[in-house]
């Protein structure tokens, strides 16, 4: 073989590098790691993959899609194709109302603003109130997407432990009262009550109330993410924080895609009329206003069919799913495991012994083919690494069954092996017996206080020591 | 000019590395002239490669099956050239249990380690010897598994409380783990790269990591999380280290029987010792991996360095 012609012109390398000193200290924090290499992974079409969020869009029916394009055609076509107000339409505001009402809430359409997803809700609040160092108090587990957005504007972000109650207010006012000691104040606090995601715990109505005395007390602004509320598969509704507060401390972030289609980008964000004049300025700058054609799209579906029977489909389909992952978790996972019993939204979460790193078991987990979301991603402090995040809206009830099984099976194998290794007896054999038995198992596991073991922070004090 | 047929991806943990490098790759192939294939090994490798019939495959692909010898061995089959290591260069160099007796046998240091199976410690009671093993390597100890390319799965252990646990993770990569005595010093990597003259040693690149807590646990892993590591090429090393650990990496590199490009990973500790980790037969070849950057040092440029990869597969 000859050299080759047409020798390199450039170094890919030096082009790297010159970009690499353009690039703002932010990006510094949104780093690659090997577990999102891992994650990667759960895409393949053979994996049975529980690490999604994704709603089942497959059963909106294609008629009522057609019906509604067609529609837009016929009546709407220039503007739907057309720029539109940043606050955006006001017959998609008069669809978010109808939303919020079905959730007891009443809000005036000109406090609402019409945003390309909930996501860009987290963005522009951070934006508008967030400068670098500031804090912003979530709750521990959280949302990775929100602790995403919220290290992009270079926000210490601290977490409060949750039960199955929700954030612990109580350990929320310790934590405040010592921020204030240091001089920090918080901008806002971040929570999604209900169907909490990752952690599928929803809380109790007089955390509720106290957590909008404290914002009221404090004067502290509070960022309630309200994505699953329509999604219950149990009990009784319980008032947002929005309805309790009146809007004035409380911003409400909503969104059409887990009642309606997820590929539209739809969200709103309610905020006090000062804070959302603010939004609204950084709005224009991130994309002028949120796509038309979507926000139409959305009135005509509201108009013509009913949503609401779509959503209760839509919970019918997903109860099922959560039932037979928890019938599953119970028959399957080893005792040594707790999980949540979420009362609606998308996600179960799970917590194993803290000898297991749920990053590794993803590895073993994925050479039998099923995946989850290990948990260290909802923590920012180290915590989270013996959890995982279960999404049940995903897969069928079979691939349920047959996917928490595997995972319950690997774990059970490492289980074993950390007996053998520390000498402590192995575990009681799996029960694939008595499913009612194991129904039981999971009900009480559920009832138990969910405590997510501060790990990190232990072993840091043990070496300090 | 030759029809290449690209392969990466594949279904190993460092798909996405792979990914990345075949897309330079084929991006530096076509630069130079040559009509390239692109295939993300998967279920139809062997009816593409039929179809296909190219002069050659240039193999990307990281990790399991990809740097193991079993494509190597699937392309032996096909009378394929491909660029790399051959099959058993592959499957010692995968196996960091046997490439470390291999270098023991033949006088290259190597952190002292001790391998087991899961049986061992199912079936044979291993966890007993945990103890003397431990007193032996002295602490911190890593843990990792024998086959896994990546960092995934090395845990540190600082007391004999970590042990377990970090076993438990090395095991949910490879039926085999090692135990390793750590050295704590410097992180250095050493490509080779084949020519007419046989193999050449290319400069030192030193892994950095950034902003690191003296210390802190998760230095050990920060150390391969893009962003918070620095490279620097040609590491700035005292007298005689440099070619010290080009000599190591190539005495490596040959012991193996590594063929075309490679890499060797070592470290120098606080006395100027050095010794080896790993070798790794098909090294990263995104815009963020050593070997190219260790190319770019010695004044081949990443196309050329493709180039001539490509070339040594013909001429194996």
């Amino acid at each position: 073989m000859s050299p080759p012609p047409n020798p390199p012109e450039r170094s890919t390398r030096r082009d790297l590098e010159r970009y690499a000193g353009l690039f703002s200290a932010r990006t510094r924090v949104m780093t690659s790691s090997a577990t999102r290499d891992l994650m990667a992974m759960s895409d393949r079409a053979d994996v049975i993959s529980f690490a999604g969020g994704l709603p089942d869009t497959s059963s909106f029916p294609p008629e009522t899609f057609a019906s509604m394009t067609a529609r837009i055609a016929d009546e709407s076509c220039a503007r739907a194709l057309q720029y539109g107000p940043t606050e955006g339409l006001a017959e998609t505001k008069h669809c978010i109302v109808d939303v919020m009402a079905a959730e007891q809430m009443t809000v005036d359409p000109d406090d609402v603003l019409v945003t390309t997803g909930g996501q860009q809700v987290l963005d522009l609040v951070t934006k508008t109130l967030i400068d670098p160092g500031d804090t912003i108090v979530a709750e521990g587990p959280s949302y990775p997407g929100a602790l995403n957005a919220f290290q992009a504007y270079q926000a210490n972000v601290v977490q409060i432990d949750m039960d199955s109650d929700g954030m612990r207010v109580d350990m929320l006012e310790e934590t405040l009262d010592r921020l204030e000691s240091e001089g920090r104040r918080p901008k806002f606090v971040y929570t999604v009550p209900s169907f909490q995601n990752p952690g599928g715990v929803t809380m109790s109505l007089p955390r509720r109330r106290r957590l909008v005395e404290v914002a009221r007390e404090r004067e502290l602004l509070v960022l309630e993410d309200n994505p699953y509320g329509l999604l219950r598969y149990e009990g009784d509704p319980l008032p947002t924080l929005y309805s309790l507060d009146g809007g004035v401390y409380v911003m409400y972030l909503g969104t059409f895609s887990k009642i309606f289609s997820p590929g539209l980008r739809l969200g709103w964000v309610v905020a006090p009329p000062p804070v959302l004049a603010r939004i609204n300025l950084g709005k224009q700058q991130a994309d002028l206003c949120t796509s038309t054609l979507s926000q139409i799209l959305v009135h005509a579906y509201f108009e013509h069919h009913d949503w609401r029977e779509y959503v209760s489909a839509l919970t019918e389909l997903y109860r099922a799913r959560r039932d037979t992952m928890l019938d599953a978790l119970a028959e399957h996972f080893p005792p040594q495991a707790e999980w949540t019993r979420p009362g609606g939204g998308l996600f179960i979460w799970a917590t194993l012994p803290d000898f297991i790193d749920t990053s590794d078991l993803l590895a073993a987990a994925l050479r039998d083919n099923v995946a989850f979301v290990p948990g260290e991603g909802a923590f920012l402090d180290g915590r989270g690494r013996s959890s995982m995040r279960l999404n049940f809206s995903g897969a069928d009830q079979e691939q349920i069954r047959e996917g928490i099984r595997r995972i319950g099976e690997v774990i059970k194998e490492q289980v074993a092996l950390y007996g053998t290794l520390t000498g402590e007896s192995a575990p009681a054999p799996p029960r694939h017996d008595a499913v009612a038995d194991a129904a039981e198992h999971g009900e009480a596991e559920g009832a138990r206080v969910v405590e997510l073991p501060r790990r990190a922070e232990r072993e840091r004090r043990a070496r300090r020591s | 000019m030759s029809k290449v047929a690209v392969l990466a991806g594949g279904s190993s943990f460092e798909r996405q590395v792979s990914l990345r490098s075949g897309a330079r790759v084929e991006d530096a192939l076509e630069r130079l002239g040559h009509e390239v294939i692109a295939i993300d090994a998967g279920q139809d490798l062997i009816r593409r490669l039929r179809d296909e019939q190219p002069d050659a495959a240039f193999v990307a692909m990281h990790g399991r099956d990809g740097e193991d010898g079993t494509v190597q061995e699937l392309l032996e089959i096909l009378g394929l050239p491909y660029t790399g290591s051959g099959v058993p260069a592959c499957v010692r160099a995968m196996d960091k249990v046997l490439t470390k007796h291999l270098l023991t046998e033949h006088g290259v240091p190597t952190p002292e380690f001790f391998a087991f199976n899961q049986t061992a410690f199912r079936e044979l009671g291993a966890a007993d010897a945990l103890p003397a093993i431990e007193q032996r390597l002295a602490f911190p100890i890593v843990v990792k598994p024998s086959s896994q390319g990546s960092a995934l799965g090395i845990k540190f252990a600082r007391t004999a409380a970590d042990v377990p646990s970090a076993l438990v993770a090395a095991f949910s990569y490879d039926a085999k783990v090692l135990l390793e005595r750590h050295v704590d010093g410097r992180d250095l990597a050493v490509s080779v790269l084949d020519g007419p003259d046989g193999p050449t040693a290319l400069p030192v690149v030193e892994a950095v990591p950034r902003d690191s807590e003296q210390g802190d646990f998760y230095d050990f892993q920060a150390r391969y999380e893009i962003g918070r590591t620095e490279f620097i090429c040609p590491a700035a090393l005292p007298d005689g280290v440099t070619e010290r650990a080009q000599e190591l990496a190539l005495r490596t590199y040959e012991l193996l029987g590594c063929y075309g490009f490679g890499r060797v990973d070592l470290m120098l500790d606080a006395v100027g010792d050095l010794y080896v980790l790993e070798a790794n037969p098909i090294p990263g070849l995104t815009e963020t991996s050593l070997l190219p950057q260790a190319a770019e040092e010695a004044g081949i440029g990443f196309d050329e360095l493709v180039g001539r990869i490509l070339e040594s597969a013909f001429g194996r």
